[in-house]
């Protein structure tokens, strides 16, 4: 059964109240488990929310009477998600999912106040009793789009589109780069910031901008499949982001790097049914299959499938680690030293660019 | 940076100006005549997502315009037979309809997710159209990049040399004296607010036909919201919205070029990313307070409701 309670807000707190009445009201089948889904975007952005909102769709699928699902989308970070986490809360959820990482403080916030409600929050870092933080090793699919894009590209200059540099975006260009260069050492990224997660209008100029500056492949760590349709148009290639976008650029789209957030979702959801719940810290990737990747394009030649795939079994068997030094910085100087690998702190920490990156 | 660099340039600054124009052409028209809708937004994506369900399930983009123009104009309609008609505040309506505005079209455009649609074909003249620099910026665009300029020219002509425009500033400055003498102000305000529908929800068809054709829940990030501001700081002059909008346009691109090609003085890129914005507010602020002819223009009646006298 699902129970849908759309709030598309800009006047945070009228609508948060119009919010509140229609959750009051829902509030009475007891017996079915309630899960809340908050979104900091809408579910038809074909990226990162329509992602989540295709695993609370399994949840409902597997679990049928048994659950109701609630999601609240377009939530904006701060303030305002504090208050409608609050109102999922006191509505009778037992558990609710947080979607984006400025929803941590919140979060953790309103889990204190409501200790017999599960909390899971996506992407952050603190955890408490009743908090769990769950994140996918984005990175390892970035890894496998480097060693692809450095056979495709021919002029040897890669434009990445990213939202905000914070270690997530950082990290995933740093792994695109280091195995893009193990195949093109001499490859070089170039980054823009758009300082927007999704702003299709934009996200496609930063493209344009991109290919007249003379890049051939596009990467994109934003949410809409504008820079893709940009990448089709022009006649160079890339990668898609969240969901498979080859409907809008079937040449141009190389792979893409899903989210496959359902098995985790319907295991957690599972685990409060059962009362087996516990507060974890998890970063899934390739091997818990949280991390996937779409059927590649045509234009991605023998030779780059079978890098990409080496990559990409490397990675589940744990014999390959995207971070594995020798890794110099910007600078040139030795980041880490050969043989090494960055540890998950270090890497959830990043702040600092690879050689071979212009940010 | 060599000539055709600066050509391809410019052309993403034409289509990223355009929306904003289109947008904020439309409320100046509403605001002159004393009625503020912060719906823009909202008829802005009413407008986007009906041009594209039309042209994808007719195959026909002019269709696809002309419903994404009557859209807007649905949406403008129902703000004025609220703030018009029944007196209800203009601020909390304008807002409310952006609202939705932005639910509306989700619904509206649930199945047109993951389409693609061809982007509108770009104007062609023969021979002219290849001549090298001129040739692609001047006669390189779709036809909404047109109608935009014409469009800006056609309301500066109207407001300023028309007996109509005249009659519709009046209302916007003292709407008191024009009904005193004769004038029928709820009339002309609703036909205001309806021109600025029409015009914000072409902008939203520009969006989701030439400028990313595609239709994604929320795809106007805002700009709605940008021509508000724009109509403000061109001081309620259509030729410093014009100004404004592909000034805005143009830094944007800009900086996103700058930090394509590593930077500039080394500002990070959250400055650049400031820069449109502090870019067309200071230079229309200037314009604005400048000894040419400057003062705030603000029409004397804007968004106070009228309710005649009986």
């Amino acid at each position: 059964m699902t129970l849908i309670t759309t709030r598309r807000s800009f006047v945070a707190g009228s609508a948060a109240m119009a919010g509140g009445l229609m959750l009051g009201r829902s509030a009475r089948a007891q017996e079915a488990l309630k899960v809340g889904f908050v979104y900091v975007g809408p579910v038809g952005d074909y990226g990162w929310t329509h992602g989540h909102d295709v695993a609370r769709k399994a949840v409902d699928a597997k679990f049928g009477d048994q659950v109701k699902t609630t999601f609240v989308e377009n939530v904006a970070e701060g303030p305002d998600a504090e208050r409608v986490i609050r109102q999922l809360a006191t509505s009778g959820h037992g558990l609710v999912f947080t979607t984006s990482f400025g929803f941590m403080q919140p979060t953790a916030k309103v889990a204190k106040q409501f200790p017999k409600v599960k909390f899971e929050h996506a992407t952050g870092y603190m955890t408490a009793p009743n908090l769990a933080v769950y994140n996918a090793r984005f990175y390892e699919g970035r890894a496998v789009c480097g060693a692809i894009a450095g056979h495709v590209t021919k002029k040897g200059v890669v434009g990445y589109i990213g939202s905000f540099p914070i270690p997530e975006v950082v990290m995933g260009i740093n792994a695109f780069t280091l195995a893009a260069q193990k195949i093109r050492p001499d490859i070089q990224v170039k980054v823009v910031w758009a300082n927007s997660w999704y702003d299709p209008g934009k996200e496609g100029d930063a493209a344009k901008a991109l290919i007249d500056q003379g890049a051939d492949i596009i990467c994109q760590h934003t949410d809409s499949p504008a820079p893709l349709q940009v990448a089709q148009e022009r006649g160079v290639h890339g990668f898609g982001q969240a969901s498979d976008m080859k409907t809008y650029a079937p040449e141009a789209q190389l792979t893409a790097i899903l989210d496959v957030w359902s098995n985790y979702y319907v295991e957690r959801v599972q685990a409060v049914i059962d009362g087996s719940w516990q507060s974890h810290s998890v970063w899934y990737g390739f091997k818990e299959g949280m991390v996937a990747l779409a059927d590649y394009g045509p234009a991605v030649t023998d030779e780059a499938k079978k890098d990409a795939e080496a990559t990409r079994e490397g990675i589940i068997a744990g014999t390959l680690h995207p971070f594995t030094g020798p890794i110099k910085n910007q600078k040139g100087e030795e980041a880490v030293a050969a043989g090494a690998t960055l540890p998950d702190d270090k890497l959830q920490a990043m702040d600092w660019y690879v050689q071979g990156v212009q940010a | 940076m060599s000539l055709d660099a600066m050509v391809l340039i410019l052309i993403t600054v034409i289509s990223a100006a355009t929306p904003l124009l289109y947008a904020a052409l439309g409320e100046l028209v509403a605001e002159r005549a004393g009625v503020l809708n912060l719906g823009v937004e909202g008829m802005m994506l009413a407008g986007a997502v009906t041009a594209f369900a039309v042209t994808v399930t007719t195959g026909s983009a002019s269709l696809g315009i002309v419903a994404g123009a009557i859209a807007g104009a649905v949406l403008a309609f129902a703000f004025g037979v609220l703030t018009l008609s029944l007196l209800a505040n203009q601020v909390a309506t304008g807002l409310a309809l952006t609202i939705f505005g932005i639910g509306l079209s989700a619904l509206v455009g649930a199945g047109f997710v993951g389409i693609p649609v061809e982007r509108l074909p770009r104007l062609a003249v023969p021979g002219v159209s290849d001549l090298p620099v001129l040739g692609p910026l001047l006669f390189g665009h779709d036809v909404l990049v047109y109608l935009g300029l014409l469009m800006t020219f056609g309301v500066a002509w109207f407001l300023k040399r028309t007996r109509g425009g005249m009659i519709l500033r009046a209302v916007g400055e003292s709407d008191v004296s024009a009904h005193s003498i004769g004038y029928d102000v709820i009339k002309v305000r609703y036909l205001a607010v309806l021109f600025g529908g029409l015009m914000a929800g072409l902008g939203g068809a520009f969006l989701s036909l030439s400028y990313t054709p595609m239709w994604v829940e929320e795809m106007t990030a805002g700009r709605g919201w940008i021509a508000l501001a724009l109509v403000v700081f061109a001081s309620w002059r259509p030729w410093r919205v014009l100004l404004g909008a592909y000034l805005f346009g143009g830094v944007t691109i800009l900086q996103l070029h700058a930090q394509g090609a590593g930077g500039l003085f080394g500002l990070p890129a959250q400055v650049l990313s400031m820069l449109p914005y502090l870019a067309t507010i200071l230079v229309l602020t200037i314009i604005a307070a400048g000894p040419w002819r400057g003062r705030l223009n603000a029409p004397a009646s804007l968004g106070k409701p009228f309710r005649p006298a009986t």
